[in-house]
């Protein structure tokens, strides 16, 4: 009888751990969010989104060149990444079992386990040194690398919801494989494998590591994509260890930008995605 | 213009696609060979002694990986310390006792964390976490354990152990997230097997959830590990940067990305930048290898 109410005591006690831990984990992800909303908002104006940033010294400016920079970088990076991304998610989900594919999914795995720093230094060595400046360019190659493996995954998985019975369809009609897959199955998942590339774009766009020597960033505007670009996270980064003070206020307004962007397409990628995965694609 | 019949229009789609994947796997052995030639001069200037060395001074030439290594070793085993217990925890709570309905919408809170840039828990943590960690929690450690020589010398608010918190709050979403899908994976029966025999929810659990998740759980881990080896806004701008060992969690330290970040673009003698390439090449196999463990431990797993 003893031993029962021990159990039961034991069992009461579990149940209270677990769920304080799971508050645990909460509590700082609600702590981070609402720090940054309440001293993101503060810190927000009109001239963040609509002035570069003054002289040193003088309050105000804003951010307007490493917004439009990120989205340059960003989509410079998607323009390389995406064509082959989706080119290998076609390969792993049409010959899902050869050797090749095999180690083409370690390849993806071990990829996106690269520190991003790492990829940093590899895109410096290959597009800062040989063009001798840093670039916006060779920020695009550094987010092309991050984003292809997000990219490779989900377009497989995406490809895969496809049902065979489709792919045979074509097949008895006598079509080639090549019209299969582009008009039939490629056609019919486009929309899907956008949310593939809105989750990697999402992951790119906060990067900073990988920017750091390769956009290096600046504070006018500029569209070549052969000079230095002035990103976000970089420009975050720079103005958040800066000892001014209005300095820090932008970091915080940029980081609030940054975290809502981010998050919105997040939730807005995840969402489709489950909802894709309810219905099993097509 | 030449007509190709259908067999070999598929032939060419056949060699297309495989030459594309090849072009994405040899971009892995190119990433590698590069750094491996820039960290060639250190490397044969300094060989392996080069990871033994805790002398980091690249006015002198002076150029030792131990303080990095020690660093980055010692802020990842506490971020995953902290990390594993409350992770498995949050999983289970999400798996097993969290109805439907609302652990669906748990699980994508806790997997927002993961997406949250690690630029943003940098500022949150020099401008909250620090602070706290000097007014409070340092105090607080000191009072009760300030015997222990890890917790002596005095803390600055950023330091090891304000890196390694926030390392830990990035790690959570990531083994948690694996440790769910891996419970999930329990077949009902089995569970209800151990219910039958009369068992309350926490021995269930112990008995029919953890204890055949051993092996995933432990690759969850690994990979988490991966995340904070690899990690590099947040602790740059938490850690102190200073490459000395103390045995103190409270003293600045310095980490091999945290140094890559700083020294990068300032490195002016071909020596310290291609030190600096030697330890990208160091991080890059150390993470390799985690990750390649991770995997392998869940390719047995999902044999059995």
């Amino acid at each position: 009888m003893n031993y029962r109410i021990i159990r039961k005591i034991k069992n009461a006690l579990f149940k209270f751990v677990i769920v304080l831990s799971a508050f645990m984990v909460l509590i700082p992800l609600f702590l981070i969010i609402q720090f940054v909303f309440v001293q993101g908002m503060g810190s927000l104006n009109l001239s963040f989104f609509t002035e570069i940033p003054k002289p040193v010294g003088e309050i105000g400016g804003g951010m307007k060149h490493a917004i439009l920079g990120t989205i340059y970088t960003v989509l410079l990076g998607a323009l390389m990444a995406v064509p082959i991304g989706i080119t290998c998610g076609v390969y792993l989900s049409e010959f899902r079992k050869s050797k090749l594919s095999k180690t083409l999914r370690l390849t993806v795995d071990l990829m996106s386990g690269i520190p991003s720093i790492v990829i940093g230094i590899f895109a410096y060595l290959m597009v800062v040194v040989p063009l001798k400046s840093f670039s916006a360019l060779a920020g695009g190659v550094a987010l092309a690398i991050i984003m292809l493996p997000i990219i490779i995954k989900t377009s497989e998985e995406i490809l895969k919801l496809v049902p065979d019975h489709i792919r045979e369809a074509g097949l008895a009609l006598g079509l080639p494989r090549w019209k299969i897959i582009f008009f039939i199955i490629l056609k019919g998942s486009v929309s899907n494998l956008l949310t593939g590339i809105i989750l990697a774009i999402s992951r790119a766009a906060g990067e900073t590591a990988p920017l750091l020597f390769t956009a290096f960033g600046n504070m006018y505007m500029n569209f070549n994509m052969k000079e230095p670009m002035a990103t976000l996270p970089v420009q975050i980064y720079t103005y958040a260890i800066s000892p001014f003070k209005d300095w820090q206020r932008q970091a915080w307004a940029g980081a609030f930008i940054l975290m809502v962007l981010i998050l919105a397409m997040n939730i807005f990628a995840r969402y489709v995605l489950t909802k894709i995965k309810d219905k099993k694609g097509f | 213009m030449i007509k190709l019949n259908s067999k070999t229009q598929d032939a060419v789609l056949f060699y297309a696609l495989r030459f594309i994947a090849l072009l994405v796997i040899g971009l892995l052995l190119f990433i590698m060979y590069i750094l491996l030639d820039a960290a060639w001069p250190a490397i044969t200037s300094n060989g392996l002694a080069f990871i033994f060395k805790s002398e980091w001074n690249p006015v002198e030439d002076q150029f030792g990986a131990l303080p990095f290594i020690f660093g980055t070793l010692v802020t990842s085993f506490i971020a995953v310390m902290l990390a594993t217990p409350v992770s498995i925890l949050v999983a289970l709570f999400i798996s097993e006792y969290l109805p439907k309905s609302i652990s669906h919408f748990v699980s994508l809170m806790v997997e927002m964390v993961a997406a949250i840039p690690s630029i943003v828990f940098g500022l949150w943590g020099i401008f909250y976490l620090a602070p706290f960690v000097k007014g409070s929690l340092a105090p607080f450690l000191k009072s009760y354990f300030g015997y222990l020589p890890i917790f002596s010398g005095p803390s600055f608010g950023i330091g090891i152990i304000t890196a390694s918190l926030v390392l830990a709050v990035m790690i959570v979403p990531t083994i948690s997230s694996i440790c769910r899908s891996i419970f999930e994976l329990i077949p009902q029966h089995q569970k209800e097997a151990s219910y039958a025999l009369g068992s309350t929810k926490f021995e269930m659990i112990k008995m029919a959830v953890i204890s055949p998740s051993l092996s995933g759980i432990s690759s969850a881990v690994v990979l988490g590990l991966g995340r904070a080896l690899g990690e590099t806004m947040a602790v740059t701008m938490l850690i102190g940067n200073s490459p000395v060992i103390s045995k103190s969690i409270f003293s600045p330290a310095a980490t091999m990305a945290s140094v890559m970040a700083n020294e990068y673009t300032d490195a002016n003698t071909p020596l310290h930048v291609s030190s600096l390439c030697y330890l990208a090449l160091l991080l890059f196999f150390i993470t390799f290898l985690s990750n390649l463990f991770a995997k392998s431990i869940v390719k047995n797993f999902s044999k059995i």
